[in-house]
């Protein structure tokens, strides 16, 4: 690894690393913000009438600037690594393809589902929740692909599948917890059970995956499972554990509480799933780097010129406070319950 | 399957996916600055009917804004998985620019979008006003960026080519590169015209319905001044965009006007099928001299023909047409706006201030008529650039991804039939919002408003109950 690092202290040394910093946490801040509205919408499909109106309004205000996260990702990828965004996205063009089409699917379903005529809302809530598991699943066929450093054949579309599969059920634990702060009465209620089903769901997926890692990626498996980066990254696992097992016992105790009106830890799964998003971001972010490609492009093999970098690095150094100043604005904004949408 | 050119393909999706996204910007950029007008004249006047003409739009500006933002999205991937040379080559000038349109402008907006429709009640009118105009300052940054890459696609500057890159020497020359001006504010116009005549339009619908409130004039009026406005703007913008597409790109210009040998004293083609293989005009109809005197201002100047271009000009009769359609519809707007304005002329007085109603047919045909000539304006000025991607450094063949032809022909089906069903809901939707009667601000008047509102049949009803987007039932669940 060391012979592929060069000299940092040049600007075309220590720039792709700033930039892989702020695409690491657009990617995430993206998986985590659109993470929970995707879940509301892959949920949606267990919920009546009402409650899926009460489920949009949850996400209303805000599903637009999550989604731009992703651009921002997808787009510093395409600026400051443009070798490796055409790799990338060459490689998983399907997978890309079917994403966009659910994305797509899912923002026009959002404002057609009440301005089309009445008869027609059933067809866009369906598109809805059809667009968000789409998106959903390819995202985390994509995840896998990057993981896997892109393995071909069976295994690799196997460990890809299931990925996508976790990454659904992830998402729809996100999103419940997302619910159970937002709304109140029968559809929180719902939303703990929600929960539960999902923790279960991707723990499983957690544990297909690491059975799988070894046949599609001898790589990570040895960079895992080596000494001493076995005892160095053993608090990943640990505390995914320590994290579950605290989402678990909160969605035991939050049905008794709620029935006495007291909302005290209704924030703990949103909370600790998020927590153990950070944990696989790390776990994924130490697996990966230095590699855009594993094994095939670095970040400094991908970075464009240090003139241009240097200018996009201007503008995201002055801009990215800005946007994390109102993106907390608007939340504050929309704090606490969710009322009904109107416009 | 294999004897599709997956070159072809590339350029077909990609065609299709920027079309059918520059339908729903078009719309938003200016409709964001009419929204903000409505919001101050009800801030100033306090007239009702100024707000329920800010939500009836508002509605119709969160749609397109979704389209926009989502077919948006799709745009971003297919640089990197259809045309990677693209930022192999130029990416040191196209990735700040694109770069600088999501930090400056997607986060704005769809952050501030978020407020501007939901949080009225939640954080007052002066900060809802404040939304509503950063909304619309974000669409018309992005225009600026994402115009500034364009323009400099079509007449680079500001540049060197180092080893097979372009590298910036002078960013000032990059984004005002000489095409930039001109298309900036040639597209900005299109925009506040798509957006006129879609008001009018949509107004005129309404009227016919006998939907005759204040709301409804008011709408229709500022659609109609609007336009007429604009469109002596636009003429006066697109001829100077011509001259510049002159000076810059003459092959273009040569095959819009259908203009095969360079001469003196160049006739104004009207109508004509132009023929690529023989080289000239079939059933030409013209006006003798009258190119070289809106071109060169002089009856014998000389116009570069498509000769001295030989092999290295676009397509000829895609370019031709798209143009003439543009130009036609542009005069149709004319006709149209400047009429609707003499009928609603502010110094007529009570029954003689109305529209005839072949006039307000008239303006429901021309409701989406802005697409079409911004569509036709596109394709003159994209396939007017071929061969190029990038004017003279990076030609599209060059730029073209080796994504198997299989793989193209399948997102492409998926995406045309989409796109289709899309464009379809969208307007059918659009004039769905226009037949319904009321618009709630507030889940709480619901009662009262369905009480007050006049059922003619179920119908009516039905439609009414859907406009309210979430009702009151709702509302209780939430306190």
């Amino acid at each position: 690894m060391v012979n592929v690092i060069p000299d940092l202290s040049t600007a075309a040394g220590w720039m792709p690393i700033f930039f892989l910093g702020v695409m690491g946490l657009a990617m995430l801040a993206y998986v985590i913000l659109d993470g929970y509205d995707l879940g509301v919408g892959v949920l949606m499909s267990r919920a009546d009438e009402m409650q899926k109106d009460t489920m949009i309004a949850t996400i209303g205000p805000f599903w637009d600037a999550n989604e731009t996260w992703l651009v921002l990702g997808v787009g510093i990828l395409l600026t400051v690594f443009p070798v490796a965004h055409g790799f990338i996205l060459g490689t998983l063009y399907l997978p890309v393809a079917a994403m966009l089409l659910g994305l797509v699917l899912r923002g026009v379903a959002f404002d057609f589902r009440v301005k089309a005529h009445a008869d027609h809302k059933g067809l866009w809530n369906r598109a809805f929740f059809l667009g968000s598991l789409t998106a959903s699943w390819a995202q985390g066929y994509m995840l896998g692909g990057v993981v896997s450093g892109f393995t071909p054949g069976g295994w690799g579309v196997a460990f890809n599948g299931v990925v996508g599969c976790t990454l659904v059920t992830a998402y729809c634990l996100l999103g419940s917890g997302w619910l159970i702060i937002k709304t109140e009465g029968t559809l929180q209620l719902k939303a703990i059970q929600w929960a539960r089903y999902s923790l279960i769901f991707t723990s499983l997926g957690f544990v297909g995956i690491t059975t799988l890692t070894p046949f599609v990626s001898n790589s990570i498996f040895a960079k895992w499972f080596s000494f001493p980066n076995l005892v160095l990254l053993m608090p990943i696992p640990a505390a995914t554990i320590v994290l579950s097992w605290i989402i678990w016992r909160s969605l035991a105790r939050l049905p008794v509480r709620l029935s006495n009106g007291n909302e005290y830890g209704a924030w703990v799964p949103f909370g600790s799933t998020v927590g153990i998003f950070f944990l696989a971001f790390y776990g994924l972010a130490y697996s990966l780097f230095p590699w855009l490609v594993i094994e095939k492009i670095t970040i400094w093999d991908a970075a464009t010129s240090p003139a241009a970098m240097e200018v996009i690095l201007v503008g995201s150094v002055i801009v990215l406070p800005l946007i994390v100043c109102y993106t907390v604005f608007s939340y504050r904004v929309f704090w606490g319950k969710s009322t009904a949408l109107t416009y | 399957m294999e004897n599709l050119d997956p070159f072809l393909l590339a350029r077909i999706q990609f065609a299709a996916n920027i079309t059918f996204h520059i339908l729903f910007p078009t719309i938003s950029i200016s409709l964001a600055w009419v929204l903000l007008f409505f919001k101050l004249r009800f801030v100033k006047s306090q007239q009702q009917h100024w707000m329920d003409a800010y939500q009836f739009w508002v509605k119709i500006f969160a749609l397109t804004f979704a389209l926009g933002v989502v077919s948006g999205i799709t745009m971003s991937f297919q640089f990197g998985t259809n045309w990677p040379g693209y930022m192999e080559t130029v990416g040191n000038i196209a990735g700040p620019l694109l770069a600088y349109e999501v930090l400056t402008a997607f986060f704005l907006e769809a952050t501030m979008l978020g407020i501007m429709l939901f949080a009225r009640e939640r954080v007052g009118e002066r900060t809802h006003t404040i939304a509503t105009f950063l909304v619309a300052g974000g669409t018309t940054l992005s225009a600026f960026w994402i115009l500034a890459l364009n323009s400099w696609m079509q007449t680079p500057s500001g540049f060197e080519m180092i080893d097979g890159q372009a590298h910036v020497t002078n960013w000032f020359d990059v984004i005002f590169n000489p095409s930039f001006p001109y298309r900036f504010s040639h597209m900005m116009l299109a925009s506040g015209l798509t957006v006129a005549f879609l008001i009018s339009g949509i107004s005129s619908y309404r009227w016919l319905r006998n939907d005759r409130s204040p709301e409804v004039m008011a709408s229709l009026k500022t659609g109609v001044y609007l336009a007429t406005l604009l469109i002596p703007l636009q003429i006066l913008a697109g001829d100077l965009h011509g001259l510049n597409t002159m000076q810059h790109q003459p092959a273009k210009l040569a095959a819009m006007e259908g203009i095969w040998k360079t001469e003196k004293g160049v006739p104004a083609v009207l109508f004509a099928i132009p023929d690529e293989d023989a080289k000239e005009n079939r059933l030409e109809i013209s006006i003798p001299k009258l190119a070289s005197l809106y071109l060169t201002h002089t009856l014998d100047g000389e116009v570069k023909g498509l000769d001295q271009f030989e092999g290295k000009h676009p397509p000829v009769a895609p370019v031709f047409w798209a143009f003439r359609i543009m130009v036609a519809v542009g005069m149709l707007m004319l006709f149209s706006s400047w009429i609707g304005t003499w009928q609603l002329a502010p110094w007529k007085k009570g029954s003689e201030r109305y529209l005839r109603p072949w006039q307000a047919k008239l303006l429901v045909a021309m409701t989406f008529s802005g697409w079409v000539a911004v569509v036709a304006g596109w394709y003159t000025t994209e396939i007017g650039r071929q061969p190029w991607l990038v004017t003279g450094i990076l030609t599209s063949a060059d730029a073209a991804s080796k994504v198997p032809t299989s793989n193209i022909a399948l997102t492409l089906t998926m995406y045309l039939i989409l796109y289709s069903a899309l464009l379809i809901a969208y307007v059918k939707v659009v004039f769905h919002l226009a037949r319904s009667k009321k618009y709630t601000s507030n889940p709480a008047d619901w009662d009262a408003d369905a009480q007050a509102l006049q059922f003619n049949d179920e119908t009516d009803i039905e439609i009414a109950l859907n406009v309210v987007n979430y009702p009151e039932k709702e509302g209780k669940i939430n306190g």
